[in-house]
């Protein structure tokens, strides 16, 4: 049986925000119901008493804070450079509502 | 002279007595190129006229030769040169060709005064093992032309395994870096997690992304992490450890050393002449003095599964920041805001890329987060768990890099249990976080590399370069080089 259909993955590329067309949608469809029938061997595992694992090396985390300056990265400026459309100093985007 | 057959020491000596300028050096990396490249294919963007004048500048100046003066290295285009473009393999970034800043591990680089050549042919955002999701071009294995170079790290492989740059960095989030090494007969580290910085490598997993050198020996292999390691603000995952001199522990002794093979890294799946090959190996280990055992590590099985939940899921949300706002290209005629990011990234992505974002999101939805993301989050900690048991007892844990040597070009006949086989070999040190190491240990009859894995424990790099260093040095497998055709040789 399949494990997602054409009309799931539409819902989750929207959700994703990544626009595809019907034929891709039967293709990854197909392509993800087998990759989840692979991890559906991931069950044979007994993992009722183990904690899940983020990182394989886990850095202490005193090391990583540091105190809260302002520093001068990017200028405005370069920040903008590679933008597709910018004005007045911001990045331009089209109309966010009707 | 060729890039050939050098290693970084005696290109310093001849660097530094003169016999060579960094000029020459430079020029012989871009006539190998214009020699090569059209049957190699392994460059998305040259950086000519730069690493020239760079060589020049290098050569009038008099003041003393820093540690990789005037070497020509290549760069994997995911991670980012200042001013240079930057792609990803991927359309959306094709635009982008001024990034603002070095990554840390090319910043390091430049400091010791390598100099960048071109930015390297991979997988479309590392998501593949063949470098034929690229957007750009497929590129060649120089073995057999007919073949992949691996992937996704396949540019950095071919490019050092013809010849066209003295070493190159890769990066590994599931074994692209190690096997790309494998079917190119180069060296290729992942590190420890947290011992390169991430800064600056586009990121596709972030639990598992490691940056690595690929180089043509072992000892060059150590001199370039010890330049790229160490600690950075910039990178709050990177370990605050001090760098050891990885190139010290070149020693050629291994005696008393303690070898743990697992059973599962030589099963069914490995074709029989990597098989052999490996085991050869063994026994050559067995000479040098070590000892070796079999061990189990029952849980590896499960990890190519855990892995494509894990790295998808993470995947989903780090190309989240390719919205055709800030950098790369906006698709054109579109409605509003959403449509526009949807048309966008529908666009700029490939199949593979827009994939594995839709099943990362799928196992982190809420009503598959437990059955997907997070089992493969809890099996993660048992693959951890059983590494470490093993480490408790052995120095090193060794097997081959891949199951089979360099799959041909457009293969679609892959059988699922070598596709699995492979993950299994190579994905469990990026889970466990553990470094790994691919070197030749061999070639099958049709002439293609195999490649032997040393997988250390955390940090323990040393161990890992002294036991392929002392292998390498016993055997010959390092000195054979590809000819390509029309070659002069």
């Amino acid at each position: 049986m399949s494990k997602i259909n054409q009309d799931q993955v539409k819902q989750l590329a929207h959700a994703v925000r990544i626009e595809i067309s019907d034929e891709e949608a039967t293709k990854y469809a197909e392509e993800i119901s087998q990759l989840l029938t692979q991890a559906d061997k991931m069950d044979e595992v007994d993992t009722k008493e183990v904690k899940p694992t983020t990182h394989g090396v886990v850095t202490e985390l005193g090391k990583v804070l540091r105190q809260d300056k302002p520093v001068q990265s990017i200028t405005q400026e370069e920040a903008l450079k590679n933008a597709p459309d910018k004005q007045d100093g911001h990045f331009k985007v089209p109309a966010i509502m009707e | 002279m060729s890039l050939f057959g050098y290693t970084i020491k005696e290109l310093e000596e001849k660097l530094r007595k003169k016999e060579l300028s960094a000029s020459e050096l430079v020029d012989m990396s871009f006539n190998r190129i214009a020699e090569v490249e059209d049957q190699v294919q392994a460059f998305i963007t040259l950086n000519e006229e730069e690493a020239r004048e760079q060589a020049k500048k290098y050569d009038e100046q008099s003041s003393d030769q820093k540690k990789l003066f005037a070497l020509p290295v290549g760069i994997k285009d995911n991670i980012v040169t200042k001013g240079l473009r930057t792609t990803s393999a991927s359309q959306f970034l094709s635009n982008f060709t001024d990034p603002l800043y070095d990554a840390t591990a090319v910043k390091k680089l430049a400091d010791e005064q390598a100099i960048t050549i071109g930015k390297l042919n991979m997988d479309e955002f590392a998501m593949g093992s063949t470098t034929e999701t690229s957007s750009y071009k497929v590129t060649r294995n120089p073995w057999n032309t007919d073949h992949v170079p691996g992937g996704s790290s396949g540019g950095s492989a071919a490019a050092v395994a013809a010849g066209e740059v003295l070493f190159s960095l890769g990066s590994d989030t599931g074994g692209s870096v190690r096997q790309p090494a494998a079917f190119s007969g180069i060296v290729g580290m992942k590190p420890t997690y947290g011992l390169v910085s991430r800064y600056g490598l586009i990121a596709f997993a972030p639990s598992l992304d490691q940056i690595g050198p690929m180089t043509q020996g072992v000892e060059d292999n150590a001199r370039v992490l010890e330049i790229i390691a160490g600690h950075d603000q910039n990178d709050s995952t990177s370990a605050n450890k001090e760098v050891p001199a990885y190139t010290e522990a070149l020693t050629g002794d291994i005696k008393g050393l303690k070898i743990a093979v697992p059973e599962e890294y030589l099963g069914d799946g490995v074709d029989p002449e990597v098989k052999e090959a490996i085991l050869n190996a063994l026994q050559m280990f067995e000479l040098l003095g070590a000892t070796v055992d079999r061990v189990s590590l029952g849980h590896a099985t499960y990890a190519p599964a855990a892995y494509y939940m894990i790295s998808s899921a993470e995947a989903s949300t780090s190309l989240a920041r390719f919205d055709g706002v800030r950098f790369g290209v906006r698709a054109e005629n579109t409605d509003n805001m959403i449509d526009m990011m949807k048309k966008s990234r529908g666009q700029g992505f490939g199949d593979e890329v827009k994939k594995r974002i839709i099943l990362g999101t799928f196992a982190l939805s809420a009503d598959n987060y437990e059955n997907y993301f997070e089992k493969a989050q809890k099996i993660r900690t048992l693959i951890k768990r059983e590494f470490k048991t093993v480490f408790d007892n052995y120095d090193v844990v060794i097997g081959p890099t891949t199951a089979t040597t360099a799959y041909k070009i457009g293969a679609t006949d892959i059988d699922p249990v070598t596709a699995n086989t492979n993950d299994m070999l190579t994905v469990p040190a990026n889970l466990a976080g553990l470094p790994a190491l691919s070197l030749p240990c061999g070639f099958s009859e049709a002439g293609l590399p195999i490649g032997l894995q040393i997988i250390g424990n955390h940090f323990d790099e040393s161990t890992v370069y002294r036991v392929a260093h002392a292998y390498e040095q016993a055997t010959n497998h390092h000195k054979k080089r590809p000819v390509l055709e029309g070659e002069n040789k």
